[in-house]
């Protein structure tokens, strides 16, 4: 049974198409790579899936429901960006995932917050870069969701904190999740990857099993993928 | 107990081969009882899918069992073990000489190499 479904999903803004005629299933208790170059396509697929745009064509399904309120609140998602208030501190934004998300595990979010170093005080305006983003990680993992949605988790960001947010990642998903991680930097997240999805101007151009890509092409995913679009141009 | 992946193979034989060497050297005795899936996958760092999978590869070489609910042991099969490390010991011996040979040494020589090192 798909966790995340797209039913002939296209979409345009304007004239431009940027996704054509997406069909996807994403099945239950996987961790997928939705790889793709800058503006391939990737965060509107993502942003489809938790209502923050609708398709033009087309329909998505979360947990076999279209999405909608039923759908996010089984979805946690990670944007791209922050978008916690920096006015606030810490424990505000607890208090704000505990009031919005029934699911939200405030015991484990403060015992990651307390491993990070960080006090329940800190104001967010004062954190670095570097630590707002782990902060934010730290709040959607700590929602027993079913599906995990993280755009770009690992961007602008240096080697330490990659590890911290791969680990925080792993050990937090509840069992059973799915986690949809898009991303252009291949290399740095292959390794936790089950499937990769290979998204291109805005169509599928593959989706198979890492390990099994491995196998065939004898060399890393992010090899794989180098070649295929040198390949195309 | 470290694992080392490179990306161009598939992980999940890459921690076969790990698991296999650890328990072959008696970092897991057999018989004993493995951490379960999900710690062994937080602790390679690894996506327990990959874990599974790897653990399943093990089991088909009768490297560990699984018993229905309680988890997976290592084999107790001391004679088993002590073959496959054997077998272990004989591959890697074998790439040893050859690599010693394209240094220009024959087995005498290497042997004379080994008990002079190895004082």
């Amino acid at each position: 049974m798909p966790i995340l479904k797209y039913q002939n999903v296209s979409k345009s803004f304007g004239k431009k198409p940027i996704l054509k005629n997406i069909n996807l299933n994403i099945n239950s208790g996987k961790i997928v790579g939705l790889l793709g170059q800058n503006g391939a396509g990737k965060s509107t697929m993502i942003k489809l899936a938790t209502g923050l745009l609708t398709p033009t064509f087309g329909q998505v399904f979360v947990d076999n429901h279209p999405v909608g309120i039923a759908s996010k609140r089984v979805v946690s998602y990670l944007p791209e960006r922050t978008y916690l208030d920096k006015s606030i501190r810490v424990k505000d934004a607890l208090k704000l995932f505990q009031e919005f998300y029934d699911n939200f595990d405030i015991i484990k979010a403060k015992q990651l917050i307390q491993d990070l170093g960080l006090s329940f005080d800190t104001r967010i305006a004062t954190m670095s870069k570097g630590m707002q983003e782990k902060l934010q990680l730290i709040l959607v993992m700590s929602r027993n969701a079913k599906l995990y949605i993280l755009d770009e988790p690992l961007g602008g960001i240096d080697p330490a904190t990659r590890d911290y947010i791969l680990d925080t990642i792993l050990s937090n998903f509840a069992s059973g999740a799915t986690l949809l991680i898009s991303t252009h930097l291949i290399a740095d997240i292959e390794r936790i990857l089950d499937e990769v999805i290979f998204i291109d101007h805005g169509e599928i151009i593959l989706t198979a099993s890492a390990d099994e890509l491995r196998s065939e092409y004898q060399t890393s995913i992010d090899e794989i993928f180098r070649q295929k679009f040198h390949a195309q141009k | 107990m470290d694992f080392h992946f490179t990306n161009d193979r598939p992980i999940y034989l890459q921690i076969a081969e790990q698991l296999e060497c650890y328990i072959i050297a008696g970092h897991f005795p057999p018989g004993e009882k493995l951490p379960s899936v999900r710690d062994l996958a937080l602790y390679a760092k690894v996506n327990p899918n990959t874990m599974q999978k790897a653990l399943t590869e093990l089991e088909q070489h009768r490297i560990i069992t699984t018993e229905r609910t309680n988890g997976k042991y290592v084999t107790s099969d001391q004679n088993f073990l002590a073959k496959l490390r054997d077998k272990h010991a004989e591959l890697t011996t074998k790439e040893y000489l050859k690599a010693m040979s394209n240094l220009g040494f024959d087995k005498k020589s290497t042997i004379t190499f080994i008990k002079m090192k190895g004082r």
